[in-house]
């Protein structure tokens, strides 16, 4: 091979470049690490706290869709509790902390919801 | 030579059924996975008031002007967070206007005085078939199966095709943030507010039915609006119709409007 200690330390230094992005998330700070402060002591959210923080959005998709199009305004969580599907009035009266929940995970993964154009923020009016 | 295409064409064929069989089983997949995340069920609430058609019947003899619906008007406003914007870019759920301009293709030219110079409450006519549902290229409008024509702000683009469609301009463009323009808190904090870009109209107040109280206009007319089912005979507002002679806006565009004048 021609040059073979520049091709090969410049093969070295493409990986490098290209994978830095895992071995940076390796070093940086894990997603539990959020800092969000749940509301009080509960264990569960509608459902499990494992589902919630991997589908929440889609589960308020859901919502918004069985409520507004079907006019199914309850919904009936797996363990049997009922609850009314509302994000203002139910998710927001145990979630009232929006800067320390809300915000805090969305900001950490750089996700930029615009729930609050039109839903009123518990404390902040409008 | 023939006998190795014969085998080749053979396991051509075979590959491709295979692959195909393969292709309809992953496209087959998410679809299953989209018919819901949630593991719960939904379900309607208890106090839920339901019918098979809803209908507005509007008792315009027991009004004497413009200052008797202003009442109801600011009832509908305080209810849904609906912002005082005056002139061309106002927002407007629930209004009042004149005979000539609710009911424009009324040819009686001697019609009585008292009911010409009346103001008439405007609203949308949650129409038997709306449409501004149909022109909707998003579907954020739509017509739910008790009648209620409604809308999911989530979903619209702000390409007004509806208020085109609209026959009885009953649909409001937010050319601007409507939060400016509230009070701080706003009226009911309980509802949402809209955002600047999308339409909005009356909901014939779904949200408050589900919860078992009658729309927030006729609990403010003290008995002067009926609001029931229109397919069945008993409703007080079936009664009502039975009972009076009604008018609706437009009958002649074919939108089956589902609110009524009692003139």
């Amino acid at each position: 091979m021609y040059n073979a200690k520049a091709v090969v330390a410049g093969i070295i230094i493409f990986v490098v470049l290209c994978t830095s992005p895992f071995w940076a998330g390796r070093t940086g700070q894990d997603y539990k690490k959020t800092g969000i402060v749940p509301p009080g002591d509960e264990k569960n959210c509608v459902e499990n706290v494992t589902f919630m923080r991997a589908q929440h959005m889609r589960l308020l998709n859901e919502w918004r869709d069985e409520a507004l199009r079907k006019e199914n305004r309850t919904y009936i969580a797996a363990d049997g509790k009922k609850w009314i599907i509302s994000l203002q009035n139910t998710c927001l009266k145990c979630h009232s902390n929006y800067k320390d929940f809300c915000q805090k995970c969305h900001v950490a993964n750089s996700v930029d919801p615009y729930c609050w154009t039109c839903h009123i923020i518990p404390g902040e009016n409008k | 030579m023939n006998n190795s295409r014969r085998s080749f064409l053979k396991a051509a064929g075979l590959s491709v059924c295979a692959l195909s069989g393969g292709i309809a089983d992953v496209a087959g997949f998410p679809a299953a996975a989209r018919a819901g995340i949630a593991p719960g069920r939904y379900g309607k609430g208890e106090n839920a008031l339901r019918a098979k058609r809803w209908a507005m019947v509007i008792d315009t003899r027991k009004f004497c002007g413009p200052q008797d619906y202003e009442p109801l008007v600011e009832a509908c406003r305080a209810a849904h967070n609906v912002p005082h914007i005056k002139g061309p870019q106002e927002i407007k759920w629930f209004w009042t206007d004149s005979y000539e301009h609710g009911f424009p293709d009324d040819m009686n030219e001697h019609l009585n005085k008292n009911v010409r110079e009346s103001a008439y409450p405007l609203l949308c006519n949650h129409c038997g078939s709306p449409p501004c549902a149909r022109v909707c290229p998003t579907q954020a409008t739509y017509q739910m199966e008790d009648g209620i024509v409604a809308m999911d702000y989530h979903r619209c683009i702000g390409c007004r095709f509806c208020m085109a469609a609209c026959p009885y301009g009953a649909r409001s463009f937010n050319f601007k943030d409507p939060r400016k323009f509230l009070p701080d808190p706003v009226p009911n904090p309980a509802f949402p507010t809209r955002m600047i870009g999308v339409v909005e109209k009356c909901t014939f107040c779904a949200e408050r039915l589900a919860a078992g109280q009658m729309p927030a206009c006729v609990e403010a007319s003290q008995g002067r609006i009926l609001f029931g089912d229109l397919e069945d005979p008993d409703s007080t507002a079936r009664q009502a119709l039975a009972a009076g002679y009604s008018i609706r806006r437009k009958p002649s565009l074919g939108t089956r409007p589902g609110v009524y004048y009692l003139i």
